[in-house]
């Protein structure tokens, strides 16, 4: 055996341990969300109950409104995502290829801001939403989300790789800036949109601290919420609660496994950030 | 509002076309000005920021230094929400906690992901489902992080103890102890964030040039030769990005700890933003709680300047 190979046996070797210990407890999870509430006790635990419980699944909804948790986080991370992509790809524009004065001291205003700790807002947004009579409603989960820092500096970025000629054609034809923007731009950065959406609907839809803050009735909660008070309630049956995390997991691991690429790009753009 | 009007304003000035002979042409230049459309496109983000950042970062600065309960009149406080913080004993105990927190699982994620990057770098099969399963933790929400960990964290049925007794350990209550809760709450956080740290490393080692590699192999240099003279000095602008935001991101911490402890037992695990979330959104008490969020953004804030000012050191961008 060469030098290599034992190389990347001893690679394979840490990965492979590595990534049992991440997928585990999501088996885990899985396996617990089958069982019998009483054979989730045993010990030494066992991978599967002596029957595969799906009821556990419907007796989620027979307890906590869960559909409703699940449509109200897609509702909220819906309207959030396309709202971001739009005002930070108009933004991220004017930043990239617009000239205007003080242009750069106003991006560097806008930069500064994604510093500032949430818990720094947090107190004044819940008093602007009291005294607007916010609280319990989505708004106060959405308005402050529509426009982000961090979004139009990663749209910007991209915009700045757009070759100028493509621009100048669109105003020799008689193209707005407006035009341009839309024409050209909107059009050429579907990849760095798709990237800013799966981060947008991650950050969106598991969020805890606002709704936490925000909403206090059950309806109105989202399904990060919803399974924090479920987990309240009825700490002890293991089985429902644990149907109810891997339901709140899954749209998200689907997305994710369907959108690998971008996620991977927007980790990696986020970290190129600081270079 | 000054801001905005001098935006559309400048536009106009810099970019002033021959003056257009009739109404509309005179509506369609401006259509065809930049200062305009900067000025229309950023209106969305403009109100938005005013509204929820800069308006609110000023006014808790000024709620910093009141008494305010939400009910009675606003109170005139000057310092002495600084003060109080300076001398409460749980203040100083979760500041402690927060900096025990960031101080082990910061250097140890870093350290973990490091690692694990350096070793799917190697040009290495199943790479794509290495790192789906290191990604799986970091896009699941931290509700179901916490739920599946404090099931693992059972004394009596949790499998972690379970694994500890084949090597003959009697694991301890994990979380209700107040000496094993935090390296607890520490675990998993380092477990959740494991995947983000490592695609960061990743990325910083493809950039790196693979003639230093060849060229260590022709003197023949050993593996940890390379990792240590090689991959770590080169790597230090990605690995000091890593450490940065990752203090930064530790100082914040909240749901972890609220979700699997609630900052006990006998506040062992609570944290800054803990006790503020408490003041705060329990108690309502405004203006303490602000002062606890302005020492919060100056602990960011210094962590940001040491950032800046070793970018400029390294003279990148």
């Amino acid at each position: 055996m060469n030098k290599q190979t034992a190389l990347k046996l001893t690679a394979h070797f840490i990965l492979l341990s590595g990534a049992i210990t991440m997928i585990l407890p999501f088996l885990w999870t899985v396996s617990t969300s089958l069982k019998q509430l009483s054979e989730v006790f045993i010990f030494p635990p066992t991978l599967f109950g002596e029957e595969i419980r799906w009821d556990n699944y419907l007796r989620i909804s027979d307890r906590f409104p869960f559909e409703t948790y699940f449509l109200n986080s897609l509702k909220i991370t819906v309207v959030v995502v396309i709202a971001q992509l739009i005002t930070s790809s108009m933004a991220g524009f004017v930043f990239a290829r617009l000239r205007f004065r003080y242009r750069e001291v106003l991006f560097g205003l806008y930069l500064a801001t994604m510093m500032v700790p949430a818990q720094v807002t947090m107190i004044p947004n819940f008093i602007i939403m009291r005294n607007y009579n916010l609280i319990d409603t989505h708004w106060s989960l959405i308005l402050p989300a529509l426009v982000s820092a961090f979004g139009t500096f990663l749209l910007r970025q991209f915009f700045l790789t757009i070759p100028a000629s493509l621009e100048d054609a669109a105003k020799i034809d008689g193209c707005t800036p407006f035009g341009v923007y839309w024409r050209v731009f909107v059009p050429l950065s579907k990849p760095a949109m798709a990237t800013l959406g799966v981060f947008v609907f991650m950050g969106t839809w598991n969020d805890f601290l606002a709704p936490l803050v925000y909403i206090n009735t059950q309806a109105k909660m989202t399904l990060p919420l919803g399974l924090a008070s479920m987990q309240g309630m009825y700490s002890t049956d293991w089985p429902v609660l644990m149907a109810g995390t891997v339901i709140s997991i899954i749209p998200l691991i689907a997305i994710f496994l369907l959108a690998q690429d971008f996620f991977i790009k927007g980790v990696t753009l986020s970290g190129l950030k600081g270079e | 509002m000054k801001v905005e009007k001098r935006l559309s304003g400048s536009g106009a000035k810099m970019r002033g076309p021959a003056p257009a002979p009739g109404r509309t042409s005179a509506i369609k230049n401006m259509f065809h000005k930049d200062g305009t459309w900067a000025f229309l496109l950023l209106l969305p983000n403009i109100i938005g920021f005013l509204a929820f950042t800069l308006i609110p970062v000023i006014a808790s600065f000024f709620l910093s230094f009141t008494s305010w309960d939400m009910l009675s009149p606003m109170k005139w406080v000057g310092l002495s929400n600084y003060v109080e913080l300076l001398n409460d004993e749980t203040f100083i105990k979760v500041f402690w906690n927060t900096i025990y927190f960031a101080g082990i699982s910061v250097p140890a994620g870093i350290v973990v992901s490091l690692f694990l990057a350096v070793a799917l770098d190697q040009n290495i099969r199943f790479k794509k489902f290495y790192r789906a399963a290191y990604f799986l933790p970091v896009v699941s929400s931290m509700v179901a992080v916490a739920v599946v960990w404090q099931f693992i964290y059972n004394p009596e049925y949790g499998l972690l103890n379970y694994f500890l007794s084949f090597i003959g350990i009697t694991g301890p209550n994990w979380l209700t102890s107040t000496v094993w809760a935090m390296p607890a709450v520490i675990l998993t956080t380092i477990w959740k964030n494991l995947g983000f740290n490592m695609l960061i490393f990743l990325a910083g080692l493809q950039g790196i040039s693979d003639s230093y590699y060849e060229a260590a192999d022709i003197d023949g240099a050993r593996w940890h030769h390379k990792f240590l003279l090689i991959t770590v000095p080169l790597l230090s602008p990605t690995t000091f990005f890593v450490t940065v935001m990752s203090f930064i991101g530790s100082f914040q911490v909240f749901d972890t700890v609220f979700l699997m402890t609630q900052g006990g037992p006998a506040r062992s695990t609570s944290v800054i933003v803990h006790y503020l979330y408490e003041n705060a959104f329990k108690y309502f008490n405004m203006g303490y709680a602000s002062a606890m969020a302005y020492i919060l953004f100056f602990m960011v804030f210094v962590i940001t300047l040491i950032q800046f000012w070793r970018q400029k050191k390294w003279g990148v961008n």
